[in-house]
């Protein structure tokens, strides 16, 4: 017998007869938050992981974008397929595409990445990308020390089940809840081990 | 039956043979890991009850939880198929393994095929269980830990000792006299004059690592959860060495117990929820990666890992323990661990849900596992904040039935309360005049052995232990 025969064997053997229960779901699912004051919401947990985060209105995205390199210093920038072309006016930035796919020594060597993203989360300050158009492949928003991701209103969902509800389980996901962060020593957190050290958030309304 | 493979170390002092009561007793003389362990839980539980308290609907969750749990275990061997199904058609490879032997070999296998001698590895309790790490060594094949905290387990030649914070027992200074010491043998050295805070160290951990994961074309990592319906992994982290692991290299190898699945994409709605607030005490986890085969190009393994977990489902009421999510919360409540640590347990599950789920997986044979069951008052706080309540006092009333022993009932059966009482002791001692060190006796006798050198001080009365935890603020008045 193989081994997958005799664990399915062994698993039936052992729930025969056992109790089927229903699953009661009387927790708040998708839907059941408000709505209203997702934006100031996602925007203080996000501050809360220690994260910039700025709220303008989307017309002036392509200044706030330029202002945040500049202020970074960050020269040479990756920009993944699809993110919108009118929002890259830095003057003195020189733009990294991923087409052909950088390398990972490539990518050590940029100063950041812009991105948007695919969903956000208000009640937990997560940000969620997936791959699509403006977000790249999932190494892109890993090896820069400085990730640079906007945020439209509309695609702050309230809680995680109304964020899972708009998600495509097949695509592969990163959830973002501030920067990368280690309490491993004595308990201290420590912003920034492996990821970027810092996410700058821009909340377009 | 083979005995299932735990983990369990080889070197002397950490045998089966030695019951738990023996292991707590070095554990307490052990200042700097009762101090760590001290502020570490009671951060942690704080926190925790912090972010619980946020959500109106935490006890709905909590019922949600349990019960999807118990539904897909249940119907474990439908959803098993649904996974390998959904996972190959995806692209990936799905691998079962009955034992630890077999997932080491399989695993071994899939690493010596690509050609390289080197893996990446993300923190995971599944390859410690199995021994993997000791078993690609073997083979040739040099494992390294990625988790800062399992960077520093591993460099000190160490064993981990919290589900959550391994390397807990360790405070900086000797973190940094270990990177010092031994970063060099493995890899990138620390830089000279490595200050002792917190953000020297883990830039000296980033540096040191970053080379690895940008060359590394082998990963190995675990599983928080496997959705059946989709075949999606997910995993949950702090520092993104998961993200580096999962992402970059070419091959990608996961172990993930049979115990790990759930049924649909929807019930991550309940967990992502359930295990970063039990576990960190955090809305959410700094990074969650989900991914479904065959990703960006990669190639995927998954390894499905028996291991004694098909024997646990057999037990009607210690099956529950199945449903753990090991987010460590029983942990840090438990005030047996809080002052003995997680080497006395012996096995890679610590606390509460290791006294219960290690002599499980592994049967009663060893002293220290028939020891286990009565490492625990019984107070029942590992029960109240567990995410899919685990009744983790019946189920070690259960297995001290079972286990009847007289070893075990001899010296076992007062191995928590005696746990309890002597560092309560001990407290009292250092509080009078720092004299610890005179009064500790050199060698330490059985737990029921008299304590002369406590002789003057006066007894702790004869109360229940909800009464002294109250009263005394766990030993700590
Ligand atoms: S038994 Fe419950 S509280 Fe303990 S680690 Fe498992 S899920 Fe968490």
């Amino acid at each position: 017998m193989s081994s997958r025969e005799r664990i399915l064997a062994r698993v039936r053997a052992a729930v025969a007869g056992a109790p089927d229960p229903e699953i009661p779901r009387g927790y708040r699912g998708p839907g059941a938050l408000p709505a209203d004051g997702v934006v100031d919401l996602f925007a203080e947990r996000v501050r809360d992981y220690r994260a910039v985060v700025r709220v303008l209105p989307e017309s002036e995205a392509a200044e706030q974008v330029a202002r945040s390199l500049a202020e970074r210093r960050a020269g040479r920038v990756v920009v993944p397929g699809g993110f919108p072309r009118a929002l890259l006016t830095a003057p003195d930035v020189q733009w990294v595409t991923d087409d052909p796919p950088l390398t990972a020594a490539a990518l050590d060597a940029v100063d950041g990445v812009v991105t948007t993203c695919a969903v956000a989360v208000a009640e937990t300050g997560t940000i969620v990308l997936d791959a699509g158009p403006g977000q790249g492949r999932r190494a892109l928003t890993l090896v820069p020390d400085y990730h640079l991701c906007l945020v439209r209103a509309g695609q702050i969902a309230p809680g995680v089940p109304d964020a899972l509800a708009r998600l495509d389980p097949v695509r592969p996901q990163t959830w973002i809840s501030g920067p990368s962060a280690t309490s491993d020593i004595e308990l201290n957190r420590v912003e920034g081990v492996h990821g970027p050290r810092t996410l700058e958030v821009l909340i377009l309304t | 039956m083979s005995r299932t493979f735990l983990g369990m170390p080889g070197a002397a002092p950490r045998s089966g043979d030695e019951g738990f009561p023996e292991r707590a007793a070095r554990a307490l003389r052990d200042s700097q890991l009762r101090f760590n362990l001290r502020k570490a839980t009671r951060t942690i539980r704080a926190r925790r009850a912090g972010v619980v308290a946020e959500l109106p609907d935490w006890a709905e969750l909590r019922r949600a939880g349990k019960e999807i749990k118990d539904h897909t275990l249940r119907h474990l061997d439908t959803y098993l198929i649904q996974l390998e199904e959904a996972v190959t058609k995806a692209g990936g490879h799905v691998h079962w393994a009955a034992d630890a032997a077999e997932a080491n070999r399989i695993v071994a296998g899939i690493v010596k095929a690509t050609g390289e001698t080197e893996v990446v590895k993300v923190k995971s309790m599944a390859t410690q269980e199995i021994g993997l790490n000791e078993a690609l060594l073997a083979e040739g094949v040099t494992a390294y830990e990625t988790d800062l905290a399992e960077l520093i387990v591993q460099l000190g030649d160490d064993w981990p000792s919290h589900i959550l914070v391994p390397a807990i027992h360790r405070n900086r200074s000797e973190i940094r006299e270990i990177f010092t010491r031994r970063m060099a043998e493995w890899g990138r050295p620390a830089p000279e004059d490595l200050p002792d805070d917190p953000p020297a160290l883990a830039e000296a951990a980033r540096l040191h690592l970053r080379e690895r994961f940008l060359s590394t074309k082998v990963a190995i990592s675990g599983a928080n959860f496997a959705v059946a319906e989709t075949g999606t992994l997910v995993v949950l982290e702090s520092e993104g060495n998961g993200r580096m692991c999962l992402t970059l290299p070419e091959t990608l190898i996961t172990v993930l117990g049979i115990e790990k699945l759930v049924p649909t994409w929807r019930d991550l709605e309940v967990f992502l929820q359930l295990l970063p607030r039990s576990s960190t005490g955090e809305r959410m986890n700094p990074y969650t990666s989900t991914w479904t085969g065959a990703t960006e190009g990669q190639e995927f393994h998954l390894v499905l890992l028996d291991n004694g977990r098909t024997g646990v489902l057999a037990d009607e009421v210690g099956r529950q323990a199945l449903r753990c999510i090991r987010c460590s919360a029983c942990l840090n409540v438990c005030p047996v661990y809080e002052r003995v640590g997680g080497h006395a347990y012996g096995s890679v599950y610590p606390g509460p849900i290791g006294a219960i789920l290690t002599p499980q997986l592994r049967g009663m044979g060893s002293e220290l596992d028939r020891s286990l069951p009565y490492a625990s008052s019984l107070c029942g706080a590992c029960y109240e904040v567990c995410p899919v309540a685990i009744d983790i006092p019946s189920v070690l009333v259960e297995l001290r039935a079972k286990g009847r022993h007289h070893l075990a009932e001899r010296t076992g059966m007062a191995a928590a309360g005696w746990v309890l009482e002597r560092s309560g002791r001990l407290a009292r001692m250092q509080r009078l005049g720092g004299r610890l060190r005179k009064l500790a006796p050199g060698r330490l006798p059985g737990p029921l052995g008299g304590w002369t050198d406590t002789r003057d001080l006066p007894p702790i009365p004869e109360e229940s232990f909800r009464d002294w935890w109250n009263r005394t603020d766990g030993g700590r008045r």
